[in-house]
């Protein structure tokens, strides 16, 4: 039989003649015409007008030419819906037949049919089969409800059918079962929030049982809706683990890396002192290698895969070096993965070995293959610092083959080596000058002339050098411009006798002839500099460079987490998270790893395990201050202000209302750092609120320090309470000290002296640095203003919450206790900057059960503006990243005391709120810090 | 999941297009022509993005299979899926060729409507498919009710590979065990890294539905059955082998596999690769390649290659061809074998070495000189390594099936009636050495 013939027929009239041929009497011929219509219709050939010829045909009980008439029906219904109707009768008629591969054959293709009239009359059948006694036209059913539920979602629900759908989940046949499985997890794709399918240790051991019984793509199925549960606790954790290990055997990969994405997100949930965690890492190996011995695509799939399995848990791998060496006859998109994945493994223990293969390498012949080798041997040098020099000897043993683009790649990463390894390997100057003439390619001039510059006092003829790309300045690329001027600047301050004449040239080409902002920016604030104050200029220019960081291509973790969950998946090839190349709701759900819950903690949904503090102790804040003030808070202010600290703040504005007018606006910024306290005279009434606008007005001026944000002072302690002496005050830092700012208040009759002061033991050790020092009595009605330096090595003591501060105020008359609440940011200290390597590592090395998430709310500000103001208060942005259009600011801050906290802040614009995520090693401390951040950029 | 599939020539013509899903239209078929098959540079990837459509593609012989999708599908099934839908055909009308696809356009597509729906893989068992799908077109006309529901349930069923009420008059079982050993060795003769990956193959001819055992000399089940009876082992000598890592067919029951480490399973009737296995420890590699070679000012290279066998002397080893590779501007070379033939291949750079057969614990060397025009090309000869071809009729993992026991329960025959062969074949994988 040759069907070739088919593709051949080209004539003109050829719809005519088909036509003729489809409405003859002989069956055979009629086939073959069908046949025909399907091969034009491949080959992309317009043959709709055949429409109800070809339907004409579909009632025969041939089932051959029955599947190719559905074929084209499949094609074509959608451009005459209204002659796909005349099909109708046959599909229902079709779902009654007696032979079950007719019946499955219908409702099949009846799901393909994209017309809203079919759909209607698809129903009964499909609700028919869905409980049919055979199972292949069960399995084919439970499909074509993900296919209806595509076209009519609406319909699909409206017919109950996913109710069926769910009971199909625990079908006596295992294929039945997957499937059903598969279309639910379609269809819950779709619809986020509803609880389709709904994952619970029965549903989720009924799966495991049909595991062990479906084909292979049935077990992929499985495998993949697994992988979106959450088991409640590590127990449970590891008994689904313990199921899904055994198909790290089987023949297929897609299996096998499934099953690899079940156990790194269950695993997450596993305690690491446990003796089956070190089991599990184990077995995880052997599996991944195998991998590679399979089809080259499927290597790629698996490679792309390993580089994050890789970044999250090297362990698993870190002895495996050896398979990942490129073979001669790879296909180079495996050989380029497999050399990110040998960097990403090497250590001092591999390193000889790593470096012999890649100086193999570097002499093979294609080329993006060979700068990678070029690139990765820098690489090596920057992360194993025992392996820099023979790096450094390696690299210059490839500069001298002269095959350009080798020299080109080397002398670019030796830049990089330069930076990490200061003053150490100049000795290769010389020879990279020889090569000065064979570079063409923008990034390796830049970066000769970079290291021109920054060894000019070494390099006799520098100014020779840097001279010869100045002739055609105007042809270079922005990147080599920036760079030569700098260069040129360099050298002048090194030895500004010989080079006057080359810096004047050089200057007046960057902001004269050149017509780009930024070279004439650059060009200009040199310029100034050197005429102005060529001490500053050095300082500016020569300034020493912060030391560059190991691995520069990191995956982020929130990122890489997210690619954890979709292990095997398209997002893991492309390292990217599905919203970036699917398009509209579908698989944009936001996946995260579970965090860490031992089986004898309380289950906590994971939205709110992480939001710090747990709900119900918020309201302490309050009576807990009432111990000290005494009965009168709890008396006095009426129904206990509850819930979380923002309530607090709106409490406050209530009272603040009543204080009049004018001072909403001053009193609009301290919703934190004020304590409820300042709400206690405004309740009692009005004679002490006039006293309370004084002091108000009096304490305008003071928010506006530089330095870190400066809460206006509040009323600690009434004069109600204290005889007399009313106390207001704030909080400073500035410049690493850290001051309490007091303002003492005479509203008795008489004269006070003798003021001292002492706080209890607290969380941070807070104490004063010096005694109160009111120098004159103070006589009634008058106020003094004292700065009181605190310092941080008192006494410790956990405080409830976790900043209260009690104070004891003596002065003649008596002793006086209030408490208070100091913002966390007067802690924050100035060196609480982490460089980025160091973050990276602290923030995977911190636990995911101690992230805490927050919401800022209503500040409308930019990246910039934002990682300023945090600046001025010592809180630090490490990095900042761009992803889709969100702006990521990865920020480090110190305590006092050493504790480091990590934050995440996460921008969008037009967006006012953002979302920040803490992670500390004393999770206690999120809470608060979260708090500062709100005061800060709030204000 | 896969929204269409699409079969190319090399041309870019399209043979087969079957679209499962509404989001893929026509134009996907022509983006993967024009930014894949006729891209201007070679495409670097085997997965493509093109404005945000997904295009899996694997390429036999000189016919494009790609697979396409909109969604954040596991890509890793769609290549498993693509591989099998490659050997379905093959199974049907071997060798994957236009003309071949052509001849079968419409049995192609009766075979895409069944193993793939709404793009979810189905049932791909090429045995089971060949009991409803043949290239005479469907059989089910003439099909009884119990035929057709014996078809569904086994396609859909536990044992979707087998059928119920095979008959043979001999029962018989073949198992080749088949190897190839992969070598990567510096010039110094220090080996950089190597491995084994094997295969065993199962072809059986057996009646009912029998259940079977498959034993080999794996370290962990010898060393488990080695606690009760030590001498045993010690006195049989038998040596063991560490497997790093093994795969199965599906048929066999791999909750099995994990808990005891036994290999039980029912076999699918005829031919089937019952596992893959991998070993990189005590691997007996059958030939050391010594290369020597010397530039002889810039117009020279003088070459020695000494291969030496190492394995049994009773052994014979087959088909040995040893490649020399030789520079892009070589004009001329003189070559003086001991054993064999060697010629010097221009349009291959390289010299050619075939020895039909070759004892073990031999050995045998190979002189050339080289002449080479002066260039003035400075990239330096990349010198590719020496690479080696042979079979060897042994396992150089050291790998032994131990027993395959057959049981049928039902039927009247035991483990002693059915007849086993077993043989091992030893083949090079990439066995390089660099000079």
């Amino acid at each position: 039989m040759t069907d070739s013939k088919y593709f051949t027929t080209t004539k003109k009239g050829e719809i005519f003649e088909l036509k003729a041929e489809l409405n003859s009497d002989k069956k055979e011929k009629k086939k073959e015409a069908v046949k025909k219509v399907i091969a034009s219709m491949t080959v992309g050939k317009d043959v709709s007008a055949l429409f109800p010829d070809v339907v004409n045909c579909m009632q025969t009980d041939n089932l051959e030419l029955k599947k190719l008439v559905y074929l084209y029906l499949m094609n074509y219904a959608k451009s005459q819906p209204d002659m796909a109707i005349m099909a109708v009768n046959t599909f229902v008629k079709d779902c009654e037949d007696p032979n079950p591969l007719i019946r499955a054959l219908a409702v099949r293709t009846m799901g393909c049919i994209r017309v809203d009239k079919i759909t209607e009359y698809l129903c009964e059948p499909l609700r028919k089969c869905l409980k049919d006694e055979d199972p292949y036209v069960r399995k084919t059913a439970a499909v074509c409800v993900a296919k209806l539920h595509d076209i009519n979602a609406q319909l699909v629900e409206d017919q109950g059918f996913l109710d069926t759908l769910k009971d199909l989940i625990s079908d006596s046949n295992p294929m039945v079962v997957a499937n059903a499985v598969a279309a639910l997890s379609e269809i819950a794709e779709s619809h986020p929030s509803s609880n389709l399918l709904d994952l619970n240790p029965q549903s989720i051991n009924k799966l495991l049982t049909a595991l062990n019984e479906c084909t292979e793509w049935g077990q992929i199925f499985i495998l993949d809706c697994l992988a979106n549960y959450t088991p409640k606790d590590d127990r449970e954790a590891q008994s689904i683990c313990e199921r899904v290990t055994p198909r790290l055997s089987h023949a297929n990969s897609a299996v096998v890396l499934s099953a690899v994405k079940v156990l790194m997100k269950f695993m997450e949930m596993l305690s690491k002192d446990l003796d089956y965690y070190g089991t599990l890492l184990k077995k995880l190996a052997p599996p991944l290698v195998t991998l590679l011995s399979a089809e080259p695509e499927l290597q790629y799939v698996a490679l792309r895969n390993i580089n994050l399995i890789v970044q999250k848990r090297p362990e698993i791998l870190k002895h495996e070096m050896k398979v990942f060496f490129v073979k001669y006859n790879d296909p180079i998109y495996v050989k380029l993965e497999k050399l990110d994945i040998m960097i990403r493994l090497a250590s001092q223990a591999n390193i000889a070995q790593v470096l012999a293969e890649l100086k193999e390498y570097a002499t093979e012949v294609d080329v993006d293959f060979v700068r990678k080798a070029v690139r990765a041997i820098g690489r090596c040098a920057i992360k194993v610092e025992q392996s820099a020099e023979r790096c450094v000897s390696t690299l210059l043993d490839l500069i001298q083959t002269k095959v350009n683009y080798v020299v080109q790649e080397a002398i670019v990463v030796i830049k990089d080596i330069f930076r990490k390894y200061p003053n150490k390997y100049e000795s290769v100057i010389a020879t990279l000058c020889e090569n000065l003439d064979s570079l063409d390619e923008p990034e390796a001039r830049a970066a000769m002339i970079w290291i021109v510059g920054e060894y000019a006092e070494r390099i006799d003829n520098a100014d020779e050098l840097l001279e010869s790309f100045l002739e055609g300045f105007h042809d270079e690329s922005t990147q080599v411009q920036l760079q030569l001027l700098t260069a040129i600047v360099k050298l002048f301050l090194k030895k500004p006798t010989e080079t006057q004449e080359l810096v004047q040239q050089v200057l007046s080409l960057a902001t004269q002839d050149s017509d780009n902002p930024d070279l004439r920016d650059r060009g200009y604030i040199y310029w100034r500099l050197l005429s102005t104050d060529p001490v500053a200029a050095k300082e500016v220019v020569l300034a020493e460079k912060p030391l560059i960081s190991e691995e520069t291509d990191l995956i982020e973790p929130t990122l890489l987490d997210e690619l954890i969950c979709y292990i095997g998946t398209l997002a893991s090839v492309y390292h990217k998270p599905p919203s970036a190349f699917v398009e509209g709701g579908r698989g944009v759900v936001h996946k995260t790893l579970p965090p860490r819950t031992a089986s004898n903690e309380s289950t906590e949904s994971p939205e709110t395990a992480p939001a710090g503090a747990p709900p119900g102790e918020q309201p302490d804040v309050i009576p807990a201050q009432g111990d000290l003030l005494g009965d009168l808070l709890n008396l006095d202010l009426g129904p206990p202000v509850s819930g979380p600290p923002l309530a607090t703040s709106s409490v406050q504005m209530g009272a603040v209302d009543l204080l009049g007018g004018g001072l909403d606006s001053l009193i609009g910024g301290t919703n934190f750092v004020a304590p409820p306290t300042a709400a206690v005279p405004a309740n009692l009434g009005a004679p002490i609120g006039s006293g309370l606008s004084d002091l108000f007005d009096l304490t305008s001026g003071v928010g506006t320090l530089s330095g870190s944000y400066v809460a206006p002072k509040a009323v600690w302690l009434p004069a109600m309470k204290a005889k007399g002496l009313e106390i207001s005050g704030t909080f400073t830092r500035q410049v690493g000290s850290i001051s309490m700012d007091l303002q003492l208040t005479n509203k008795a009759l008489q004269v006070m002296t003798d003021f001292a002061i002492q706080f209890n033991r607290n969380s941070f050790g807070l104490a004063p640095a010096a005694p109160l020092q009111v120098h004159a009595p103070l006589s009634p009605n008058q106020t003094v203003e004292i700065s009181l330096p605190l310092s941080t090595v008192g006494s410790v003591m956990k405080m409830e919450p976790l900043n209260n501060l009690q104070v004891a105020v003596k002065n003649n008359i008596d002793v006086f206790y209030f408490s208070t609440l100091y913002p966390l940011h007067i802690l924050f200290v100035e060196d609480g900057k982490m460089d980025r390597q160091m973050f990276l590592a602290t923030w995977k090395d911190i636990p995911n059960e101690n992230e805490a998430q927050f919401q800022i709310r209503d500040c409308p500000l930019n990246a910039e503006a934002v990682s300023s103001k945090l600046q001025s208060s010592n809180i630090f942005t490490v990095a900042r990243r761009n992803v889709e259009g969100q702006d990521m600011l990865y920020q480090s801050l110190k305590l006092t005391n050493g504790i480091w906290v990590l934050a995440e802040l996460r921008i969008q614009p037009g967006n006012p709120s953002c979302t920040l995520s803490l992670k500390c090693r004393a999770p206690e401390v999120s809470q608060h810090v979260y708090q500062a951040y709100e005061t800060i950029l709030k204000n | 999941m896969i929204g269409g599939l699409f079969i190319y020539n090399h041309k870019g013509e399209v043979l087969i297009s079957r679209v499962y899903r509404d989001d893929i239209g026509r134009n996907a078929v022509d983006a993967f022509r024009v930014n894949v098959i006729h891209a201007r540079q070679q495409v670097r990837s085997p997965v493509t993005n093109i404005a945000r459509t997904s295009f899996f593609h694997v390429k036999r012989s000189n016919i494009w299979l790609a697979a396409v999708t909109k969604q954040n599908v596991n890509a890793a099934m769609v290549f498993e899926f693509l591989y099998k839908m490659c050997d379905v055909m093959a199974a049907y009308f071997g060798k994957i060729s236009e003309e071949n696809i052509k001849n079968n356009f419409v049995l192609i597509y009766e075979r895409l409507d069944e193993i793939l729906d709404f793009g979810y893989p189905q049932n791909s068992e090429t045995g089971a498919l060949k009991t409803f799908i043949t290239q005479q077109g469907i059989k089910s006309q003439h099909q009884t009710k119990e035929e057709q529901s014996q078809i569904t349930s086994q396609v859909t069923g536990q044992i979707g590979w087998r059928r119920e009420g095979i008959k043979y008059r001999r029962n018989e079982l073949f198992l080749d065990v088949l190897e190839s050993v992969n070598l990567l060795m510096s010039p110094q003769g220090q080996v950089l890294s190597a491995h084994v990956s094997g295969r065993v193959v199962m072809k059986s001819y057996l009646s009912g539905m029998p259940e079977c055992k498959f034993g080999m000399n794996d370290k962990i089940v010898i060393e488990k059955q080695g606690k009760g009876t030590a001498d045993e082992t010690s006195k049989s000598g038998k040596q063991s082998i560490a497997i790093d890592d093994c795969t199965f067919h599906q048929c066999v029951r791999l909750s099995k596999f994990d808990s005891e480490r036994s290999i039980s399973f029912i076999p699918p009737d005829g031919e089937f690769e019952l596992m893959r296995y991998r070993t990189t420890k005590d691997i007996i590699l059958p030939f050391r390649v010594i290369p020597l070679v010397r530039e002889v000012g810039r117009t020279k290279l003088e070459v020695k290659v000494v291969i030496k066998s190492n394995f049994k002397p009773s052994l014979l080893a087959q088909k040995i061809e040893v490649r020399i590779p030789t520079p892009l501007n070589t004009s001329g070379v003189q070559v003086i074998c001991m054993k064999g033939k060697a010629k010097y291949k221009a349009s291959e750079n390289a010299i050619v070495w075939k020895i039909k057969r070759m004892a073990g614990m031999k050995e045998s060397q190979i002189s050339a000189e080289i002449e080479l025009l002066p260039t003035n090309d400075k990239k330096k000869w990349a010198r590719p390594p020496i690479s080696m071809n042979f079979e060897v009729p042994f396992a150089p993992s050291g790998l032994k099936v131990r027993y395959l026991k057959v049981f049928e329960p039902k039927l009247n025959y035991s483990d002693h009636d059915v007849i086993k062969w077993v043989r091992y074949i030893g083949r090079s994988g990439i066995y390089e050495t660099r000079c």
